[in-house]
């Protein structure tokens, strides 16, 4: 048999008690069983930065946060336009997906020295690598999206007489809405990585640069509150689409 | 009043014009303006083919074909034909109104005559309207399939073209909706082509019956249903002439499959 369904109440009180358990015996057990500071702080340190140093958190927060926003609104919008102009033209999606697909293949680590070097040591380059990671699932989610419409689908509209524009905007755009945020929640939270990871590779300034400054001088508080600070920021994003969502799809 | 659809000779195929498997072939069919057709076949005798073609969504291979007198691309432009799907094919992110509607939203530029918004009368006249705010997913089966004919009798078309619409419902809802869609004929004066699987169906909306034999698909019955039936196409399910009419094309469908 199935068990009985959690109320309401625990449904929201279990998850907050299963992380104050873990915090709490991270705090207290760790240093108990001899983990050194410098590899696992405990999470009051971790919290302390947050006090001591947070005009230094913010100060590298600002353009991170800069750069995974436009990375994602840019890899994001080029992602939905070209998957439009595919869908528009078998000719154009037979002779170039293939290419996309195998560009997609280049694991981005590889690809952010090239994007360094193109674009130099500012914001630009960290933004195009948060578009690029953006950029594939993106594409490949709004073309399947756009291509999800029934044969009867399209068949109505046929005996309605309905012209591409038309077929476009009440059909196939509509059918590909729930594809598409199912990416954009993805890419919320890669358009993050896509601009720290850039700012490992050239930058001092940023989490990036403050994860790769704090590893180096061992100041692990300072590094643990720049993951927790960017898995915030990827938490941010992804409730921002979330909501987004909500509102934009009522069915 | 020239026949709602005049067909000679039609071939209807895929693969083109030399390679084709041909689904229907040499088919011949007249049927009268206002008239209540249903088509009965087994699988892949073409019965969606055919009204496939009527509606313009398939060009055939050969022979000709007349709706309304004039070509299907024609009958089609100016919106004289209503398609009802197995599947009610309701936008999902559409009210019902909504989808009711369709039809004024999109394709009105190679129309030529103007259609009004008659969702509200429609809506009331297929018992659903309180129903007007609700999204399709709200909705049961049968109440989707309201809609979708609904939507389909927005532009007052002269030719109703229905692929199995009660197909996937309970036998409950299907008997309502037959009657249904039997007062409705009897008073817009359109002309219905029903696709079905069931016998049963098929001979109490007919005014007539054709079966189709598959491969390829061709009329092996031509049955007209008038004389078992009272005036305006009326009859019981359980008369004993219908059912021996059902016998009679049970047999032909039989021999067909």
């Amino acid at each position: 048999m199935r068990p009985a369904p959690l109320s309401p109440q625990m449904t929201v009180a279990l998850p907050v008690l299963g992380a104050a358990s873990i915090l709490v015996a991270w705090q207290y057990l760790l240093p108990l069983l001899g983990v050194p500071a410098y590899i696992v702080p405990t999470p009051m340190a971790i919290f302390g930065v947050f006090q001591k140093n947070f005009s230094l958190l913010i100060d590298n927060l600002r353009p991170t946060l800069i750069e995974a926003l436009a990375g994602f609104v840019i890899g994001n919008l080029a992602a939905v336009l070209l998957a439009v102009l595919f869908v528009h033209s078998r000719v154009l999606q037979a002779a170039y997906f293939p290419i996309v697909l195998f560009f997609n293949t280049i694991p981005i680590l590889a690809l952010s020295p090239i994007i360094i070097l193109i674009f130099g040591l500012g914001m630009t380059p960290k933004i195009v690598i948060a578009a690029v990671i953006c950029f594939f699932p993106t594409l490949v989610n709004m073309i399947r999206g756009l291509d999800s419409a029934s044969d009867n689908e399209h068949e109505l509209f046929r005996v309605l007489s309905a012209t591409r524009s038309e077929i476009f905007w009440s059909l196939r755009l509509p059918r590909a809405l729930p594809m598409l945020f199912s990416s954009l929640r993805i890419a919320s939270a890669t358009a993050v990585i896509g601009a720290i990871v850039g700012e490992w590779i050239g930058s001092d300034k940023g989490l990036g640069a403050l994860i790769i400054q704090a590893t180096f001088n061992y100041q692990s508080d300072r590094l643990y509150a720049a993951i927790v600070l960017s898995s915030s920021l990827s938490i941010a994003l992804f409730c921002l689409v979330v909501l987004i969502e909500r509102r934009v799809i009522k069915y | 009043m020239p026949d709602a659809i005049e067909a000679r000779q039609l071939d209807v195929g895929y693969g083109g014009r030399q390679a084709a498997v041909k689904v229907l072939a040499g088919l011949d069919l007249t049927v009268a303006a206002g008239s209540f057709l249903s088509i009965l076949g087994p699988s892949g005798c073409g019965k969606s083919t055919l009204l496939r073609v009527v509606a313009d969504l398939l060009d055939p291979l050969g022979g000709t074909i007349s709706v309304l007198g004039e070509t299907p691309h024609a009958v089609r432009s100016r919106r004289d034909v209503g398609f009802v799907f197995q599947d009610s094919t309701l936008l999902p992110w559409r009210t019902v109104r909504d989808n009711v509607r369709l039809p004024l939203g999109v394709g009105q530029r190679s129309l030529t005559r103007k259609i009004e918004d008659r969702s509200a009368e429609l809506l009331e006249l297929m018992g659903l309207g309180s129903f007007g705010e609700r999204l399709p997913h709200q909705l049961s089966g049968g109440q989707r399939q309201r809609v979708a004919i609904a939507r389909a009798l927005l532009g007052e078309p002269k030719l109703l073209l229905m692929d199995e619409p009660f197909g996937a419902l309970d036998e409950i809802t299907r008997d309502r909706l037959n009657d249904e869609l039997l007062a409705l004929w009897r008073r817009t004066g359109t002309t219905v082509l029903f696709v079905t699987h069931s016998i049963a169906e098929a001979a109490y909306l007919g005014e007539r019956v054709i079966v189709l034999a598959a491969n390829p698909g061709r009329v092996v019955k031509d049955l007209d249903m008038r004389p078992f039936k009272q005036e305006g196409n009326r009859c019981k399910r359980e008369d004993p002439a219908i059912v021996a009419a059902m016998a009679d094309l049970r047999t032909a469908l039989e021999r067909a499959s």
